[in-house]
């Protein structure tokens, strides 16, 4: 049995709520890299070239990348072997008011009814999941709405297929046009039930850019659309050109045989994600 | 972060050739703005997103004065992350502009000549802005450290309790925008498609 203290949990995801928001991950640094050494649109490669600098300055400054630092989503993964001193949920919650607090980043979390805003940032949404082994993991994705309201779940008859999951996927791409920011990175939970894909689609969001789902047959249906949605040439920030998407991201889960649940969760290229374990 | 491999491929990028705009807007300045311009925003200019429209039409519907006068105009939609000691502002790119479609032309009746941020507008809004005269740029969502350093004085004018969603006054420098809907009803986003298709660009409206 590991003992882990709820006060070391609080300040691990403090830190990550400050860092994710002004230092950008390698691989998403080096997906905009790639993005703008393929653009061929002068105005495309120009945006492209902003986000390259403002991730430069906002490491150098620690300046938010975004103003918008998002509602936290916290992927707990909790070892079996792992005993919390203390209440998890309220340490986490408690990381996430400090480090937006100390952090200067914007509170954007209010209440649905009346719209009142928290002032705090929390709470952030977390999702727990008991793994086997002695490690606790968390995952930190501040999601900006400008992406994440572009998002959708369709719950298609399996008679559609593959070919109409792509469909879906492009489409809800294509629709979403210029509002979330692209180029974008897009989440596909496949299978499962309607809150299971949702899920599936956003996990998929913390798998590091530039690698396929392990399964080839899934990573050639992310290929594909990857592929489709980039010829529909909408391109960074709706201004044409080649990069609308750096990348797609598919989960899957077995489902029921009456069923083909395809959820889309949009990021945009400020993806902002950090993992840490303890 | 290594600095040297992301290096921009030039140092000013987005900040070379464009037109300079001042605001508020001077005569005559708007019926030379062409979808597709690029150009660069220097004067003065008000904040607002939802809630901040939210309760400048609830203003309005009590028969109300509004905290600012709108003519001539400028709004930017952004709400900007706190500033730090020693500086102006936060991170303050552009919101998604249709969630303030529902309130856009209840503005423009009372002036506003202009409005900022990301994202296509609403049929209504762009029939609205060709009423009244009025046009609609974007600006590079998500690059908000770096448009923050074209904002040199920010000040608080009303809504505080709102926090991000209170209403600014900023003044800006070469700050950078490109047009999306003129004054004669282009929309630069159609045009792009337009384009992608390898089809005569013709207005929707
Ligand atoms: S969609 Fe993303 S990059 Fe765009 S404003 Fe929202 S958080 Fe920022």
């Amino acid at each position: 049995m590991k003992t882990v203290q709820s006060s070391e949990i609080t300040a691990a995801v403090k830190k990550l709520a400050m860092s994710a928001s002004c230092d950008l991950e390698p691989d998403i640094l080096d997906a905009i890299l790639a993005a703008r050494d393929r653009e061929k649109s002068p105005l495309a490669k120009n945006a492209l070239d902003m986000l390259v600098t403002n991730a430069n300055i906002a490491s150098r400054e620690q300046i938010p990348v975004c103003q918008d630092t998002g509602i936290g989503v916290v992927f707990v993964s909790i070892g079996q072997e792992v005993f919390v001193e203390g209440n998890l949920e309220e340490a986490i919650q408690e990381g996430i008011r400090a480090g937006y607090a100390d952090g200067f980043l914007r509170k954007s979390v209010c209440d649905p009814v009346t719209r009142k805003n928290t002032g705090t940032n929390v709470p952030a949404v977390i999702h727990l999941e008991m793994v086997p082994g002695n490690m606790l993991r968390i995952g930190f994705l501040p999601k900006g709405c400008g992406s994440e309201n572009m998002s959708g779940l369709v719950m298609l008859p399996p008679s559609a297929g593959i070919p109409g999951v792509e469909e879906y996927v492009v489409q809800k791409v294509k629709d979403a046009g210029s509002n979330p920011c692209p180029p974008v990175v897009v989440g596909v939970g496949l299978g499962g039930t309607f809150e299971k894909a949702a899920l599936l689609a956003k996990r998929s969001l913390m798998r590091p850019l530039g690698n396929p789902n392990p399964d080839p047959g899934v990573a050639e249906i992310e290929e594909r659309i990857l592929q489709r949605i980039n010829r529909e040439g909408q391109g960074v920030m709706g201004w044409g050109g080649v990069n609308t998407a750096m990348a797609v991201h598919m989960e899957t889960y077995p489902t029921h045989i009456a069923s083909l649940p395809v959820a889309v969760n949009i990021q945009c290229h400020a993806h902002r994600h950090k993992e840490i374990e303890l | 972060m290594d600095i040297e491999k992301h290096k921009p491929t030039s140092d000013k990028g987005f900040f070379e050739n464009l037109k300079p705009v001042t605001i508020p807007f001077e005569e005559g300045i708007l019926q030379t703005l062409k979808a597709g311009d690029l150009i660069s925003l220097t004067g003065v200019l008000f904040t607002g997103r939802d809630q901040t429209h939210r309760r400048l039409v609830a203003l309005l519907d009590e028969g109300r004065d509004l905290p600012v006068n709108l003519q001539g105009q400028l709004l930017y939609y952004v709400g900007p992350s706190p500033a730090k000691e020693g500086q102006v502002i936060g991170a303050a790119g552009p919101t998604t502009s249709y969630r303030m479609d529902a309130y856009t032309p209840r503005l423009l009746e009372l002036g506003l000549k202009g409005t900022l941020g990301k994202g296509s507008r609403s049929m209504p809004v762009r029939e609205a802005m060709i009423k009244h005269g009025a046009v609609y740029f974007a600006t590079v969502g998500g690059a908000g450290a770096l448009l923050s350093k074209s904002i040199i004085k920010s000040e608080l004018v009303a809504f505080e309790d709102a926090g991000p969603e209170a209403l600014f006054r900023f003044e800006v420098e070469n700050f950078p925008a490109v047009v999306i809907n003129d004054l004669e009803g282009n929309d630069y986003y159609e045009m792009v498609t337009a384009e992608r298709l390898g089809v005569k660009y013709e207005k929707t409206i």
